[in-house]
């Protein structure tokens, strides 16, 4: 299905409406025979933006490979609210072997499926950011090289908040975790320090990459359908609130991934074989202020005085992002 | 059929006559030979379908087995050493999930100081790691426990690590009889999966286990290891029934009638040991030999079977628990019925100090005579030791050990015993 942008908003929150769409164009999730691969009752917080990220994303995978679809999973939150013993919320089969190796054990799994003649069956590997930018890297690194053909898709929430906030590589910086806490000068997490795992992955040419976050289901649903369109190594890197670790209202989570976006922190791209094809444009761009403040993880850039230096720092990261990626220029149409 | 060949050269064309699918390789000496030949067989497509996955770490090798296996393929990897270390994480994982790979360890030392040659401390480091561990004394037993290992393993749902001594067996060129693919066949069935990850039935394995089920998790893989006690011979009486050869088994014996002291050991130094033995017989000397073939699960009828008439128990291990002794000789004591003081432990060969009959007919007649102490490191220089010693006795700043030995011994390649 090819993409075409929907103009129908909800007023002030972008949120896409499906009543007026033709049934083909209606999102995965707006479907009544949507899979719920990720089934409810799950242990996951509420408002877990990495719970609503692994539905989105695995329902649409499913619905891509006609269910015919096998996920390995890295240890995390992901794997843990999941599948508490002797309860599993995966409709779909499912494997979790190790912190480190999700995207190894997806080679694996792709490659038993070729030996056997199942090509219809795909396989997807998933993590948070510490079992990919961290720990699983080795491995992800060398499933990319390879092309093996897995989608592995990134939970990002910046941090390690399964085993109780702890920084990441995908971090960012001035965040307060409980190993970058911002005592004295220390704004929280380094600048200058962290992982562009989406930009790694761009440049091992592999065949597609793309960035999105939960607050917008239909760009996140698009790009794992175009995934699937392709063989060999794809990454898709999925900014997923945690209210927990970030210190934002349950009911917050849409609204801080889309805040994300808006302030041009996250930049929402895609690529294809080491070129960047597609930019999600900023539709009203926002102070980085709008973004952190919300947020108890930057709680303390905003005592008394405010730490205006830090703040404008992160504005600037901001700003190289949008001119980087062209955030602002003219929104272009997709073919 | 006959073949003069390679160790690993063997090895890979066993796995090869398994019908191995998924074949992942990471290099490391002295494993390279066995995956080098299986990735040419590949290559050639002699082996299609299977899959050969050069991947970025030992980790990931074991990691791509333990996917590939979930999902239903029959797969193997090959490995020694560091890798073995580098992978001990999935090395646990792929027997917690109860996955039947089959992997190769090459015998290696562990550094550092980095050592590429031959000791057991690689794959005893593992012993209790959940896999099966098979000990090849020969070339021959080398290929034969692989084509025993994927049957053991796929009927179990447990992995089995097959130990061939690294050069010394991996690198000998020496006659093998090499099975028809139909014997093969015939003994090893096609893998059926206990557990298997299929769109059409879905299940979720890996999930989290609390205090509520884990031990008997970890129960039942003990109890399926003391399973493979029963199985293991079964099924080398099968393999002989096909393939005309005596191979694998839990132990084997040698002139054990009326020995009053027996040597234990694991691996290619049982051909040294039975040559001294055979030796020290013709002196008249009651000596005998039980070779370990299955470390784990260890078995200890057997053990205690076989050494229910020794007055002496000599462990000769390629292994050290440093701070206690023997590793292998913990293992026999536990199982001798006689007095544990009565069980002496000799290190040897670590690191690929080669092992003489002329050192091993003196420990031998020590412990005939009775003054073999309780553990001794075999053809150990205790003149450098003692240097080592007094140099930290005198200066603070004594610098790194293995460095300091070396300049000690001056250029010593040659030296062997």
């Amino acid at each position: 299905m090819t993409y075409q942008p929907i103009r129908f908003y909800q007023t002030g929150t972008f949120t896409v409406g499906n009543r007026l769409l033709p049934d083909e164009q209606r999102s995965v999730q707006a479907n009544m025979r949507r899979t719920n691969s990720l089934n409810s009752g799950h242990r996951a917080c509420q408002g877990c933006g990495e719970a609503l990220g692994a539905r989105y994303a695995i329902d649409a995978a499913m619905e891509a490979t006609h269910k015919q679809l096998v996920a390995a999973n890295a240890t995390g939150c992901l794997e843990v609210f999941s599948t508490p013993y002797p309860e599993t919320s995966w409709q779909i089969p499912w494997i979790h072997s190790l912190f480190g190796n999700a995207a190894a054990v997806g080679t694996g799994i792709a490659a038993a499926m070729r030996v056997k003649g199942r090509h219809d069956v795909r396989v997807v590997a998933q993590g948070g950011d510490g079992g990919t930018t961290d720990i699983g890297f080795g491995c992800l690194s060398g499933m990319f090289e390879r092309n093996d053909d897995v989608l592995y898709i990134c939970y990002d929430n910046g941090g390690y908040m399964n085993t109780g906030i702890q920084r990441s590589s995908a971090t960012p910086p001035a965040a307060r975790t409980n190993t970058t806490m911002p005592i004295g000068d220390s704004p929280g997490a380094a600048f200058g320090q962290g992982k562009n795992v989406p930009a790694i992955a761009i440049a091992h040419e592999i065949p597609y990459v793309a960035t999105a976050t939960v607050a917008e289901l239909r760009d996140l649903e698009t790009k794992v359908r175009r995934a699937m369109e392709f063989r060999g190594a794809r990454y898709i890197h999925i900014l997923v609130p945690c209210p927990l670790g970030w210190g934002h209202g349950s009911a917050d989570t849409i609204r801080m991934a889309r805040l994300a976006k808006e302030t041009g922190l996250f930049p929402v791209i895609e690529a294809e074989h080491g070129t960047v094809t597609g930019v999600s444009k900023i539709k009203r761009k926002v102070p980085v202020e709008e973004y952190l403040r919300p947020q108890q993880r930057f709680a303390h850039l905003f005592r008394d005085p405010p730490r205006r230096d830090v703040i404008d720092h992160i504005q600037q990261l901001a700003d190289r992002n949008i001119l980087r990626y062209r955030l602002l220029d003219n929104v272009e149409r997709r073919a | 059929m006959l073949k003069q060949t390679e160790g690993s050269a063997a090895v890979a064309e066993a796995v090869a006559l398994c019908r191995p699918e998924v074949i992942c390789a990471y290099p490391i000496s002295p494993q390279t030979h066995i995956v080098e030949a299986l990735g040419r067989m590949v290559a050639a497509g002699q082996l299609a379908p299977c899959e050969f996955i050069n991947v970025e770490s030992e980790f990931a090798a074991m990691s791509v087995a333990i996917g590939a296996s979930a999902a239903g393929a029959r797969a193997y990897t090959a490995t020694a050493s560091q890798g073995l270390l580098f992978m001990a994480e999935a090395v646990y994982n792929a027997a917690g999930l109860g996955l039947p790979i089959v992997m190769t360890v090459a015998n290696r030392a562990i550094g550092a100081p980095i050592n590429i040659w031959n000791d057991h401390t690689d794959a005893l480091s593992q012993r209790d790691c959940g896999w099966l561990q098979l000990f090849a004394e020969d070339n021959q037993e080398a290929l034969d426990l692989h084509i025993q290992a994927f049957r053991l393993a796929e009927e179990l749902s447990l992995p089995v690590m097959v130990c061939m001594d690294g050069f010394i067996l991996t690198h000998a060129y020496e006659r093998v009889d090499l099975p028809t693919q139909a014997q093969v066949d015939a003994y090893l069935p096609p893998y059926e999966p206990r557990q298997v990850l299929d769109p059409a039935d879905p299940v979720s394995i890996g999930a989290m286990v609390g205090p509520e089920a884990f031990m008997e998790v970890r129960y039942l893989a003990h109890a399926k290891q003391r399973q493979a006690l029963e199985l293991i011979p079964a099924w080398a009486d099968e393999f002989r029934s096909i393939f005309g050869r005596d191979s694998g088994g839990l132990t084997h014996t040698y002139r054990l009638e009326d020995a009053e002291t027996v040597v234990v050991a694991l691996g290619s130094v049982l051909g040294t040991i039975k040559d001294t033995v055979d030796e020290m017989r013709e002196r008249g000397t009651r000596i005998g030999v039980l070779g370990i073939t299955c470390f784990r699960p260890w078995p200890t009828e057997a053990v205690r079977n076989a050494l229910a008439g020794a007055r002496r128990v000599v462990v000769l291990e390629k292994s050290l628990a440093v701070g206690l002794g023997g590793i292998v000789s913990n293992n026999v004591a536990a199982s001798y019925s006689g007095s544990s003081d009565l069980v002496h432990t000799v290190i040897a060969g670590l690191g690929g100090r080669a092992i003489t009959r002329k050192s091993l007919h003196k420990v031998f007649s020590e412990a005939v005579a009775g003054t073999l102490e309780a553990v001794t490191f075999l053809d150990l220089d205790h003149a450098v030791v003692e240097r080592v010693l007094a140099r930290e006795r005198e200066q603070r700043r004594s610098g790194p050990i293995a460095e300091n030995i070396l300049r000690d011994l001056g250029v010593v390649a040659a030296k062997i015993g």
